[in-house]
């Protein structure tokens, strides 16, 4: 991956304040197209605070979030949408730390419920779905086609009916992965994706990870604790703490830069240390 | 086993001593007291020995219990057709009840009864069963629907059928407009306002004297016609449905008729219910029931959702409205109440969230029976609670709970995956 890949996402100085608690202060970083970005930092950093700003679920006290998808030629000022419109229209699609499936709901009604917005276009508003018409059978086909794709890839085809809420928790992951590219995004936002995985399930899904960047041509964004996974497949990592950017750069460059150690191990609670930075210092006190 | 059953007795001593324990009694020198502490004696006895009775019972089915949770889990290949038999016995049964020997027209008309409940029902489980949005003031939309087409025919003099779309379109316009308000909120809090807002709709009626008529109510609203044939002895200048079919008149006609006309719209909602169940918008319910935020991340407009299953459930709410209004003939503001309100989520809730034929049951159970067991009088509706708690201590998730699938892979896909052994067990 070349640095020189265009840009999809570009946050400028994005600050949030709840009262007087300044979560996010001032950060900018930008995710290019086609490539992984990793979002590290230790508890607290305000990590997923930006994931909520992006995604619509809080409105930004400052800054600007532009969003350029790679196909039409416009961009999307994502500060300014309505959270629905920001995964339906500019594509930005988001999982959740902790997992939010439908959990009484089929694996596959999961993942035709994230294609929502073109089934509704095609059963134009219920009334061609009510009627039966023929395109929407159509459509509900393709839909089932792409969702079939979809398990698939994260082999859960032989547990397509089964409420969702029943998977072991490794397969809830992957599901909610999938259903977050069922919408057909073009920018997908992974809130620590291998939280609670094993290192066999964690393994896999740097498999699948790199697969959709590499197959499906867009762009991650991805907040993470298990350096395995960030070390191994990010093209780009930003570091913050306390809510202000310390570092960016390539992995090997944020994990030899003193402010991110000094960051890690000044805060850790409970935080693993990177391996390369743990390796890196002479005497690491445990944590 | 023993301890839990003897701690149960004894509670069951402390609450019945004040009830049962203590009587004022006429005697010559004016009030006394009496005792009937045999009365305590007996109440815990037979919470004792029913308490006992419970848990040999709970230990002796908990392997049958245990499986039906199990079974709960929609299963993968294993579609379930016997509830499709058993809703095609039920319309079936509905179809012929007329003609049965034994149907007078005192049980067509406690039938039509039960049919109005249904239908209120499978409108009502639109909101609360797919939807997830608990509204306990659902009978404002039944209200609506009734004044609508008692208005309407008698300022316009239009008949049923004409005003059925227009009850049903103004009921809808009023769930949206209870739905605005409370886009935002969930659960309890939604349930308050819903109650508010099913209480300010009864209100207004009964004060509105210049277009309700208050409290008096609208008297002589126009009956239902046979496709323009009136069902009247005699009607100058017109043809009624007993000359133009050459039979003789009976008052029955008009009942068996009524109760072919709800049976026809109930099943239209349950038709309806059913297909858009299947369709984006119905997953969109489901998918906001489960997790709104969920939702929303995935492009999900929830105002729109949520304004639709309100429009669509009051739609239906109006359609029965009119119904119960041309049925009737008359209307007061007495006939929706919140207990109507209380009875129609009592039948969604007790059915098991989302399931048509559920709802059908219960409404048997809870607007069938305690109108069958008339006789029971006074003891009538410490039997209808009764069984209410029993069956919520037997089916806390209602008497059909076990949900469908919507969509589900095609057979040959799931042959070709077979489930791994390691991911099912676990």
């Amino acid at each position: 991956m070349t640095a020189a890949a265009p840009p999809l996402l570009t946050v400028e100085h994005l600050t949030m304040r709840f009262g007087g608690l300044v979560a996010i202060n001032d950060l900018s970083f930008t995710a290019r197209q086609r490539q992984i970005t990793a979002i590290i930092g230790p508890n607290g950093a305000g990590k997923t605070t930006v994931f909520n700003c992006l995604t619509g679920f809080y409105k930004p006290s400052v800054g600007r979030l532009t969003l350029t998808p790679p196909n039409n030629g416009g961009c999307f000022l994502l500060e300014r949408m309505e959270g629905f419109r920001i995964a339906k229209d500019a594509g930005v699609a988001r999982t959740f730390q902790n997992i939010r499936l439908f959990a009484g709901m089929s694996v596959l009604e999961n993942l035709v419920v994230a294609q929502h917005n073109r089934l509704m276009r095609a059963s134009a508003y219920s009334v061609a779905g009510l009627l039966g018409l023929n395109r929407y059978t159509r459509a509900e086909r393709q839909a089932v086609e792409l969702a079939r794709y979809w398990l698939d890839r994260i082999e859960l085809t032989g547990q397509a009916d089964w409420a969702a809420g029943n998977l072991p928790y490794g397969s809830q992951r992957r599901l909610e992965i999938a259903r977050a590219m069922c919408t057909e995004p073009c920018l997908l936002c992974l809130d620590e994706p291998a939280a609670g995985l094993n290192p066999r399930e964690s393994a896999q899904l740097n498999e699948l990870l790199l697969d959709i960047r590499g197959q499906h041509g867009i762009g991650l964004l991805l907040i993470e604790h298990d350096m395995s996974v960030v070390m191994q497949i990010s093209d780009h990592v930003v570091v913050l703490d306390h809510g202000a950017p310390i570092a960016e750069g390539t992995p090997d460059m944020v994990s030899n830069d003193p402010a991110v150690i000094r960051a890690y191990l000044g805060a850790a609670e409970g935080e693993a240390l990177p391996p390369d930075v743990a390796g890196g210092l002479p005497t690491a006190p445990p944590c | 086993m023993l301890k839990d059953a003897l701690a149960a007795a004894v509670v069951a001593a402390l609450l019945a001593l004040p009830l049962l324990g203590f009587r004022l009694a006429d005697s010559q020198q004016g009030l006394s007291l009496d005792y009937r502490f045999a009365w305590v004696g007996y109440a815990a006895a037979a919470v004792f020995i029913g308490r006992l009775g419970m848990a040999f019972a709970a230990a002796a089915f908990s392997r049958v219990f245990q499986r039906k949770r199990q079974t709960l889990l929609p299963l993968a290949g294993r579609p379930s057709r016997n509830r499709k038999i058993v809703g095609w016995l039920l319309v079936a049964a509905a179809l012929l009840l007329p003609l049965a020997p034994f149907a007078d027209r005192n049980l067509i008309d406690k039938a039509t009864l039960l049919l109005i409940y249904v239908m209120l029902g499978w409108g009502l489980n639109i909101v609360v069963g797919l939807a997830g949005l608990l509204d306990l003031g659902y009978v404002a939309f039944y209200a609506v629907g009734a004044y609508s087409y008692a208005l309407l025919s008698q300022t316009f003099g239009l008949s049923f059928w004409l005003c059925l779309p227009f009850a049903g379109a103004l009921a809808a316009c009023f769930g949206i407009l209870l739905g605005f308000p409370v886009l935002r909120l969930r659960g309890d809090y939604l349930a308050i306002v819903t109650l508010g807002f099913g209480e300010i709709v009864r209100v207004v009626l009964l004060n509105w004297e210049s277009l309700t008529n208050g409290p008096n109510g609208i008297s002589g609203i126009q009956r239902p016609s046979f496709f323009g044939l009136p069902f009247l002895a005699a009607a100058p200048g017109r043809t009624t449905f007993h000359e133009f079919f050459g039979l003789p008149f009976s008052p029955g006609q008009r009942i068996i008729f009524l109760y072919y006309v709800i049976l026809v719209l109930a099943l239209a909602t349950n038709l309806f219910t059913l297909r858009i169940r299947r369709l984006p918008i119905g997953r969109a319910w489901e998918a906001l029931r489960e997790d709104e935020t969920a939702c929303r991340s995935l492009g999900i407009n929830p105002t729109r959702t949520k304004l639709s299953a309100f429009a669509l459930g009051a739609m239906f709410a109006g359609f029965a409205g009119s119904f119960f209004a041309t049925r009737q003939g008359f209307i007061s503001p007495e006939s929706f109440t919140f207990i109507e309100s209380a009875i129609i989520l009592a039948i969604v809730v007790l059915g098991g969230m989302g399931s048509q034929i559920g709802i059908v049951l219960a409404a048997i159970l809870l607007v069938g029976l305690p109108e069958w067991f008339r006789d029971l009088q006074q003891y009538r509706m410490l039997a209808f609670g009764g069984a209410m708690v029993l069956i919520m201590l037997w089916r806390p998730r209602g008497l059909l709970a076990s949900r469908e699938p919507t969509i589900r892979l095609a057979a040959d896909a799931l042959e070709a995956a077979p489930q791994t052994a390691g991911e099912a067990a676990r």
